[in-house]
C-alpha cells in the first residue's frame, strides 16, 4: 500500500499540513506535495479511469507526461477538467475529483467495456454500427460520445484572468535541470540576454533525485549555487512554472506560465502566455522514461521506475511496501536502491537482459536485492491493484516460472530524449541504435531566416543521458550556439558530474518476447486511450502501415499526453510487425504545444468588453446617453436608431426619416473612412485607383468615385474631394476603410513603388456630421462663420474650408439622402461641441439625430447603391447603371481589363432596377426572382434577386432595389419572388429612384 | 472483400483478431491503366471509386507520393454542409452531402457521418441579410436550410454566449442535415472499396513527369518507372501547380496554410457545428470529446504545414468569447495544412489544354465536405468528357470572368 514514509522528501515541509478533498472526502497533505504525491500518501492508488475501457488506473508518472491521474479541479467558475495530479501543486482547500466514471471511481459501469474488450479492438467502430443507417446518429453515436470524453464540462464563465507577456531575448532556454542551468550559466557569462524557463516549481531536474554529484558536491548544492549566480546576472531572467510550449519560424517562441494555479486566491492572472522573439533556443528538456510492454502493465500500482524514485526522494512517499522492479537498463536499479534505502522491501529486480554487472546492479546486490536476469513479467495479479507478478523467461512465450508477491511494480523500458522543441519547426532526428531512441540530427536542425539552425538540444534532450556526459555536452553545444550569435563564451572550466557508469540497455519492446495474441492484448502502449500491442499489430496487419495510419486507426499517441509515453514503444511494435527498421517507420509529427495550454491563456485579456478594440467617435457618449440602439460596423458601433420612450426600432427609424425629409436630420458620419492621398503623382495614382478620371478634379470640388478590384468587381465607393493640387481626400465606406487603405498601399509598395505618393488614414482625426434636410443650410448659417454656404458659392459637389461659428470646419456639399445636405468635418476634438451646437441651433427645426437604418432607407428611396448590399464581390459598376462613372478616356485603371472579359461584357447580365410589390408589402430580404424550369442540376432557375428592401415611410409602401436579368429593358414587367416558405411575392420592375428623380431637393 | 459487421468482429474476436485481411492491397504498378489518378486523398480516391461504380472503368491506378489520405483529407475539421449561395457550389456540395448520408452503407465502412446540424451565426445586420439571401437561394436549390432566431440558437447550442457585448448573436442559418464525419475513415473506406474493385492504390510513389504524345497524355513518369494511361486525372490539392507544369499548363492557384486545433476531451456539451464568421472561428465536438476548432487561413503563401501563432490566437480568442466555458479547457494539439486557393475561392474541375488530362483542385479551405460530390463529378468528367456538376468549375471561367464567388456568404469559414 502506498503511504507517507517517516523520513525523507526533499521538496516537502512536513510541519505545514494542508487539507484538501478528493471525491468529496477530506485528506491531509503537506506543503510541497503535488496532488499525486498527496493522494499516494493517503493510500489512494486508484486515481482515474481509462478512456475506452474505463479500466481503473493509478498514477504512472511524476510529471507532465501523466496519462492516468487526470482530475477535475476546483468548483463553479474555477472548475477545470483534465488537470494532471502530477503537476498540480497542493494548496490548502484544493478540491479534486476523478473523471470518466459512473457512478463512482471504484464502481464504474463503463468497466463493462473492459470485459468486452475482445470485441472492441482498434478501429472496431469502422467495421460496425453501419446498419440500420439512422442508428448511428440516434443510438450508437450518442452512447459512444457519452462513454468517451474525459473530464466534466465547465458550467460557468471563467472567473480568472489571463495575460500576455512579450519578450525579446538572445536565448530562450527550455528546462531548468542541470543542463539548462549550465547552459544559462554559459550564455549569461557571455553577456547574452537569457530567458530560462522551467516547467515545474523546482530547478535541478533529475540530478538531485539520482544522487549525482557535481564538482565533488551533491547536485543539490551545485544547483543552488548556480541559481544564485544566475540570479545575480542582469541579463538572465529565470521563470519557474513556465513551459516552453512551441517553437515557430524565425525564432518565435511561445511559453506558458502557470502563475497562480497553486495560489487560486491570489490577485494575479492565472496563466501568462509569453510571446518571445529569440535568436536561439536551447532545448534542455531532458528525457522521458518509457514503460515496458508486459501483460497487465496498466494496473494501479505499476509505475515508471523514475516516478517511484521521485515520490520517495522528493516527497517521502512510497508506492508500495513490496516493489518488484522490472527493467531493461541500469537506471532502474537506482529505484530499487532508493526503495531499499527507504526501508522498504524489493523482493527482486527482474532484468530482461541476459546479464547485469554494472556498478548499479552490484550496489543493488550488495543491498541484498535479488537480481533475476533474462527474465520478464508474464502477468500481474490483482484486480484493483497489484497482488503479485508472474515471472517468465524473457526469451520465451510466457510460461510462468514463479510468482512473486508484491504490491507495486516499478518498470523502466529506457529513456527517450524530449526532442519536441527541436522538431516543432522542422528539425530532423536520427535513430540511436545503442540507446534505442531518436536524437537530434545536428546536420538537419530547424533553420531560421538565414538558413542557419536556431534550436540546440543539450544534455539528455540531445541524447546525452548519463550524468557525466550532460555538462560537457551542454557547455560545448551552448558555446557553439553563442558563436552563432556573436557572443564569446567566458573562459571557465567545465565542471564535472559524477555518477556510477551504466551498462547499455537492451531494447525490449515486448515482454516476453514470444508472447501470444492473448498476452499481447493485455500489454498497454497508450494507457489513456487503451491502445495495446495487439492493436498496433492489427493495424499493421490490415494495411494501416504508415505510422500516421497506425496512429489514426488505433488512436495511439492521441491522448492528452500526445504519445510521450507510448510513441516509441508503439513505433517499435509497428516496425517489428512490418519487419522494418524503426527509423524507416519514422515518427508522427511533433506539434505544439509540448503539453496542453489553457484556451484562456491564448485568448489573454481579450474578452467581454475588450474582446476587440472598440472604436468610438467623438459623439459616442452623447449617443449612449440618448438611448442609441447599436449596430456593430467593423470595430465601430454605430447608432442604428435613437428610439424614444415606448418606440419600437421601426417607429424610431420612420420618425427619423420623416423629420429629416421634412426639416432637419443629423447623422454622426465620423466613422466614414477618410484617406489622404498626397504627392506629385497623386493624380496619376487616383486615376489608376478609381474608375473615374480624378486627376481633372479641381481643388474645391468633389466627385463620387468607384474603386474596383483587378477582376473588375466593385469594391468601394465614396466622394473624393481635391484639397489642393497635390492632395486628395478619399471618403470610403465605414467597413472598408482599413482594407482600402491596405489596397492602396499594396499597389504603391508592390507595383508603383517609384511613384511619388503617400497615403494616410485620417479617419479618426476628424469628426463628421451630415446635416441633412430642407433646413440644413439655415442651421449652418445660424452658426455663423466665414464660409459662404449659398447655393452659388457652394453648389452641389463642392466643398469649402473656413470657420463655421467657432469651429475650424470643412463643409462638403454632398448628399446620400437626396436632400439638401452638408457634411461638416471638424477636428475630432471639436466633434462633440459641433454636434451639440448643431442640436442647439437646430432646435427650432426639430433637429433629429438619425441612425444607420434611416440612412439606408433614405439612400434606397433615392436609388443610391450601398456597397455590400447592391454589391457582393460579383457585381461590376456597369451592372448598377454606373457606366457614367467609368472613364472612357483613361488608358488604364484597376479593373479595366477585368471588365473587358467576355462574361462581363455579355449584354445578358443582371442589372439594377427598382422593385415594387403589387400589394405594397416589403419584399423579403435576399429573395430571388424565379424563372421557368430547372437547370441541369435540378435547381430552380432564377432571373434576379433583391439587393435592398425597406418600408419607405416617405412613400408609405415597400420599396426595393434588385438585380434582374436585362432589368432596365423590362420596366413594368411583373416578376415572382420566392420566400423561404411556400408563398411567392409578385413585384413590378420600376426605376430604382423612388424619390425626387429630378434631384431638385439636393440641388436647392 | 470480406464484409465488415458486428458478426465479423465476433468471429474474429474468437481467434484474437488474427484473421482480418488487408483493408487495401499493396500492388506493384502494372504497365498501363485505362485511367490513372494522381493523388490518393479523399478526392482522388472518390474519383477512382465512382469511375468504377458509375462508369465501369476499373482498370485504374491511384498513385500517391506519401500515404493515402495523408494530406488535407486527414487534417481538416470534418465539417459537412451544403448551404452555399451560388448555384454551382450548392449543387456539388449538396451532391456530396447527400452521398455522405449513405456512404457508410455504400462502402461497408463506417465513416461516421453524423448529421448533427450546422449553424452559421449572424452577428451583424449585414451578415444577417447575407444569410437570409442564402436561405432564399437554398430554397430554390432544393437545400434544406432555415434562418433561425437567437432563442433557437441557444436551444440547439446551450454553451453559446448570445449576448457577447461586442457582437450579439442575431440569428443563424441552420442546416439540420449538415454535420461531421470521421475524415480518415472517408479515405480508408474509399481506398478499401477501390481496392476491392481491382483498382491499384500505389503508395509511396511520386509522379515526376507527365508523358505526352502530341497534345495527348499517354502516361506518367514515376519513382517506380513509367506507367501508361489512356486518361489522367490530377487530384493533388496543394501540389496541383507542380503537376500542371509537368503536364504543360499553368493554374491560377495559390497555396496558404490553414490551421486547426483541438482541446483535451470533455464529456458531450455541444451537439451541433457552429461557425462564427464575424469573429473568425468555428467549433464542434468530436465523438472523442475534443472541441475541434478552426479559423481563417494565414495571410501569406507558403508550403510549410505549420502556420503562425497569431492566427491561432485570433481563432481561440473569438471562440472563448463565443463559448466562454472553453476558457478553462486546454489546447491539446494544433496543426496546419496547405490549401490550394483560386482567385474566386471555388474549385477547378476541368478538362485541360492537354487532351485526356483532367484536373480537380482549388478546394481551398472547404474540400472535405465535397469529397463524394467532387469524385462523382470528376469521374463523370473523365468518363464522358462532360459533367453538369463540373460544368461551371472549368478553367475557362477565369478567362471569361465567370467567377463563382462565395465570399459574400462564406466569409472566412468556407
Amino acid at each position: 500500500m502506498s503511504t507517507r514514509l517517516s523520513t525523507g522528501g526533499r521538496l516537502i515541509d512536513r510541519s505545514r499540513q494542508l487539507t484538501f478533498t478528493f471525491n468529496g472526502k477530506s485528506f491531509k497533505g503537506v506543503e510541497g506535495d503535488t496532488l499525486a504525491s498527496a493522494l499516494l500518501a493517503n493510500s489512494q492508488t486508484i486515481m482515474g479511469r481509462s478512456f475506452k475501457y474505463h479500466r481503473p488506473r493509478g498514477v504512472m508518472t511524476s510529471g507532465a507526461e501523466e496519462p492516468n491521474a487526470l482530475m477535475g479541479l476546483g468548483k463553479g467558475a474555477k472548475f477545470e477538467p483534465n488537470q494532471r495530479a502530477t503537476t498540480t501543486e497542493l494548496f490548502d482547500g484544493l478540491t479534486a475529483e476523478s473523471q470518466n466514471h459512473w457512478p463512482s471511481l471504484d464502481w464504474d459501469i463503463g468497466e463493462v467495456n473492459a470485459a468486452l474488450s475482445r470485441f472492441l479492438p482498434a478501429g472496431f467502430y469502422y467495421k460496425t454500427f453501419i446498419h440500420p443507417r439512422p442508428f448511428w446518429k440516434h443510438v450508437f453515436e450518442p452512447v459512444i460520445r457519452q462513454s468517451a470524453g474525459l473530464g466534466k464540462v465547465p458550467k460557468e464563465r471563467d472567473a480568472d484572468r489571463y495575460e500576455h507577456f512579450y519578450a525579446h531575448v538572445d536565448v530562450v532556454i527550455a528546462g531548468g535541470g542541470i543542463a539548462g542551468l549550465q547552459s544559462a550559466l554559459e550564455a549569461g557569462r557571455a553577456g547574452a540576454r537569457v530567458l530560462l524557463c522551467e516547467q515545474t516549481p523546482h530547478f535541478g531536474g533529475r540530478a538531485p533525485v539520482d544522487g549525482v554529484s557535481i564538482d565533488g558536491k551533491p547536485a543539490e548544492d551545485w544547483v543552488a549555487a548556480t541559481l544564485s549566480e544566475l540570479e545575480g546576472m542582469d541579463n538572465v531572467h529565470i521563470r519557474p512554472r513556465t513551459m516552453v510550449a512551441g517553437v515557430y519560424d524565425h525564432g518565435y517562441v511561445i511559453a506558458y506560465e502557470r502563475v497562480a494555479d497553486h495560489t487560486p486566491e491570489a490577485d494575479a492572472p492565472r496563466h501568462r502566455l509569453w510571446r518571445i522573439r529569440t535568436k536561439q533556443v536551447i532545448s534542455a528538456t531532458g528525457a522521458l522514461e518509457r514503460p515496458l510492454s508486459f501483460p497487465g502493465n496498466d494496473k494501479p500500482g505499476v509505475m515508471l521506475a523514475s516516478a517511484m524514485r521521485d515520490y520517495i526522494v522528493n516527497w517521502g512517499v512510497s508506492a508500495g511496501d513490496r516493489t518488484v522492479v522490472v527493467t531493461n537498463n541500469d537506471d532502474a536499479y537506482r529505484t530499487a536502491i532508493a526503495i531499499k534505502q527507504a526501508g522498504l522491501d524489493v523482493p527482486c529486480i527482474v532484468d530482461a537482459r541476459p546479464e547485469a554487472n554494472g556498478a548499479l546492479p552490484d550496489q543493488a546486490r550488495a543491498l541484498g536485492i535479488e537480481v533475476k536476469t533474462g527474465m520478464g513479467i508474464a502477468g500481474v495479479k490483482g484486480l484493483r491493484g497489484v497482488v503479485a507478478v508472474k515471472l517468465c523467461r524473457q526469451a520465451g512465450e510466457g510460461a510462468v516460472v514463479e510468482e512473486v508477491v508484491c504490491d507495486a511494480v516499478a518498470m523502466s523500458g529506457g529513456w527517450s530524449p524530449v526532442v519536441h522543441l527541436w522538431s516543432h519547426c522542422g528539425g530532423k532526428l536520427n535513430w540511436d541504435e545503442a540507446g534505442a531512441f531518436f536524437r537530434p540530427d545536428h546536420a538537419r536542425p530547424p533553420t531560421s531566416h538565414d538558413g542557419a539552425g536556431f534550436v540546440t538540444c543539450v544534455g539528455s534532450s540531445d541524447g546525452a543521458l548519463y550524468a557525466a556526459e550532460v555538462l560537457p555536452n551542454t557547455s560545448a553545444a551552448t558555446r557553439g550556439m553563442l558563436g552563432q550569435i556573436g557572443k564569446t563564451a567566458a573562459d571557465a572550466p567545465v565542471v564535472q558530474a559524477d555518477a556510477p557508469d551504466e551498462a547499455p540497455l537492451a531494447p525490449i519492446w515486448m515482454m516476453p518476447q514470444g508472447a501470444g495474441p492473448k498476452k499481447r492484448a493485455k500489454m498497454w502502449l497508450d494507457f489513456q486511450n487503451d491502445v495495446k500491442v495487439s492493436d498496433v499489430q492489427l493495424a499493421a496487419r490490415e494495411g494501416y502501415e504508415s505510422v500516421e495510419h497506425t496512429k489514426r486507426y488505433t488512436t495511439l499517441g492521441m491522448a492528452t499526453d500526445q504519445g510521450k509515453l507510448s510513441n516509441i514503444n508503439g513505433l517499435a511494435i509497428l516496425a517489428g510487425e512490418l519487419n522494418a527498421a524503426i527509423p524507416q517507420v519514422g515518427t508522427t509529427t511533433f506539434r505544439p504545444p509540448y503539453t496542453p495550454i489553457s484556451m484562456g491563456a491564448i485568448a489573454g485579456e481579450a474578452r467581454g468588453d475588450v474582446f476587440q478594440p472598440l472604436r468610438r467617435t467623438p459623439m459616442q457618449d452623447w449617443h449612449e446617453a440618448n438611448g442609441a440602439h447599436w449596430e456593430p460596423v467593423g470595430q465601430w458601433r454605430r447608432p442604428y436608431c435613437f428610439p424614444r420612450d415606448g418606440e419600437s426600432h421601426r417607429q424610431a427609424v420612420n420618425r427619423e426619416i420623416t423629420a429629416t425629409r421634412n426639416s432637419l436630420g443629423l447623422l454622426d458620419a465620423s466613422t466614414l473612412g477618410k484617406i489622404i492621398v498626397k504627392g506629385p503623382d497623386a493624380g496619376r495614382f487616383m486615376d489608376m485607383l478609381y474608375t473615374n478620371m480624378m486627376s481633372t478634379l479641381k481643388p474645391g470640388k468633389c466627385r463620387y468615385g468607384l474603386m474596383c478590384s483587378e477582376n473588375g468587381f466593385l469594391m468601394d465607393d465614396g466622394v473624393v474631394a481635391r484639397l489642393d493640387e497635390d492632395t486628395f481626400l478619399c471618403h470610403t465606406t465605414t467597413g472598408g476603410t482599413e482594407s482600402i487603405h491596405a489596397h492602396m498601399e499594396d499597389w504603391l509598395q508592390c507595383e508603383w513603388w517609384d511613384w511619388k505618393v503617400y497615403t494616410a488614414n485620417v479617419t479618426e482625426q476628424w469628426a463628421q456630421v451630415a446635416v441633412v434636410g430642407p433646413n440644413a443650410r439655415k442651421v449652418l448659417q445660424k452658426l455663423g462663420g466665414d464660409i459662404d454656404l449659398s447655393k452659388d458659392a457652394l453648389p452641389f459637389m463642392a466643398w469649402a474650408e473656413g470657420k463655421l461659428g467657432a469651429f475650424d470646419a470643412r463643409v462638403f456639399r454632398i448628399s446620400f439622402s437626396g436632400e439638401l445636405s452638408f457634411e461638416v468635418a471638424v477636428p475630432a476634438s471639436q466633434g462633440r461641441a459641433l454636434w451639440e451646437a448643431l442640436l442647439d441651433a437646430g432646435a427650432e427645426f426639430d433637429a433629429t439625430p438619425y441612425g444607420t437604418e434611416a440612412l439606408h432607407v433614405m439612400r434606397a428611396e433615392k436609388g443610391f447603391i450601398m456597397i455590400g448590399d447592391e454589391t457582393d464581390g460579383t457585381v461590376i459598376p456597369q451592372d448598377l447603371g454606373l457606366d457614367w462613372a467609368i472613364s472612357k478616356k483613361k488608358d488604364d485603371f484597376l479593373g479595366k481589363r477585368g471588365q473587358q472579359r467576355s462574361h462581363m461584357t455579355d449584354p445578358a447580365r443582371w442589372k439594377l432596377v427598382g422593385l415594387e410589390t403589387l400589394d405594397g408589402s416589403v419584399l423579403p430580404d435576399g429573395s430571388y426572382a424565379m424563372a421557368e424550369g430547372e437547370n441541369a442540376n435540378g435547381q430552380g432557375n432564377t432571373q434576379g434577386r433583391v439587393t435592398s428592401t425597406y418600408y419607405s415611410p416617405t412613400l408609405d409602401k415597400g420599396i426595393a432595389m434588385g438585380l434582374v436579368l436585362n432589368g432596365p429593358d423590362r420596366m413594368g414587367e411583373v416578376l415572382e419572388f420566392n420566400t423561404t416558405g411556400d408563398r411567392t411575392v409578385k413585384a413590378r420592375i420600376v426605376s430604382p429612384v423612388f424619390y425626387d428623380p429630378e434631384g431638385e431637393k439636393q440641388n436647392v | 472483400m470480406r464484409r465488415y459487421s458486428a458478426f465479423a468482429i465476433a468471429r474474429e474476436a474468437a481467434r484474437h483478431h488474427q484473421g482480418w485481411e488487408r483493408a487495401w492491397k499493396s500492388p506493384a504498378p502494372k504497365k498501363s491503366y485505362d485511367a490513372i489518378i494522381v493523388g490518393a486523398g479523399g478526392h482522388g480516391l472518390a474519383t477512382a471509386y465512382y469511375l468504377g461504380r458509375n462508369h465501369g472503368i476499373r482498370n485504374v491506378a491511384v498513385i500517391e507520393k506519401g500515404w493515402l489520405g495523408g494530406g488535407n483529407t486527414g487534417r481538416n475539421t470534418t465539417i459537412i454542409r451544403s448551404n452555399y449561395l451560388q448555384d454551382p457550389s450548392a449543387a456539388i456540395f449538396e451532391k456530396a452531402r447527400s452521398l455522405y448520408e449513405t456512404l457508410s452503407q455504400d462502402l461497408n465502412y463506417n465513416i461516421m457521418f453524423s448529421p448533427r446540424g450546422v449553424m452559421m451565426l449572424a452577428q451583424t445586420e449585414h451578415e444577417l441579410r447575407g444569410w437570409q439571401r442564402t436561405a432564399h437561394a437554398n430554397k430554390l436549390q432544393g437545400i434544406e436550410t432555415e434562418f433561425i432566431g437567437p432563442k433557437k440558437v441557444k436551444e440547439l447550442c446551450p454553451i453559446i454566449n448570445l449576448d457577447g457585448p461586442r457582437y450579439p448573436v442575431l440569428g443563424a442559418l441552420w442546416q439540420a442535415r449538415g454535420g461531421t464525419a470521421r475524415h480518415d475513415a472517408v479515405a480508408w473506406g474509399y481506398a478499401r472499396a477501390c481496392s476491392d474493385m481491382g483498382m491499384d492504390i500505389i503508395q509511396q510513389t511520386e509522379v515526376t513527369g507527365v508523358r505526352r504524345d502530341g497534345g495527348k497524355v499517354i502516361g506518367v513518369e514515376t519513382t517506380k518507372g513509367f506507367i501508361g494511361c489512356t486518361k489522367l486525372g490530377i487530384v493533388v490539392a496543394g501540389h496541383s501547380g507542380v503537376l500542371a507544369e509537368m503536364a504543360g499548363f499553368r493554374l491560377p492557384i495559390e497555396s496558404v496554410a490553414l490551421q486547426a486545433l483541438v482541446s483535451e476531451p470533455i464529456k458531450p456539451c455541444m451537439d451541433v457545428v457552429v461557425m462564427a464568421n464575424t469573429v473568425h472561428g468555428y467549433m464542434s465536438q468530436s465523438d472523442k470529446g475534443e472541441m475541434v476548432i478552426g479559423g481563417g487561413a494565414d495571410g501569406y503563401n507558403n508550403y510549410t504545414q505549420r502556420g503562425s501563432f497569431h492566427h491561432v490566437e485570433e481563432t481561440v480568442r473569438a471562440l472563448v468569447e463565443t463559448f466562454p466555458i472553453i476558457s478553462r479547457l486546454k489546447m491539446l494539439r494544433w496543426w496546419g495544412g496547405i490549401v490550394d486557393m483560386t482567385g474566386d475561392r471555388s474549385p477547378i474541375l476541368s478538362t485541360t489544354p492537354v487532351e485526356n488530362c483532367f484536373i480537380n483542385c482549388g478546394w481551398g479551405t472547404g474540400g472535405f465536405k465535397a469529397i463524394p460530390g467532387s469524385g462523382w463529378a470528376m469521374a463523370e468528367l473523365m468518363a464522358k468528357g462532360h459533367s453538369p456538376l463540373a460544368e461551371e468549375f472549368s478553367l475557362t471561367r477565369f478567362r471569361e470572368g465567370r467567377f463563382i464567388d462565395e465570399s459574400v456568404a462564406a466569409g472566412v469559414a468556407h
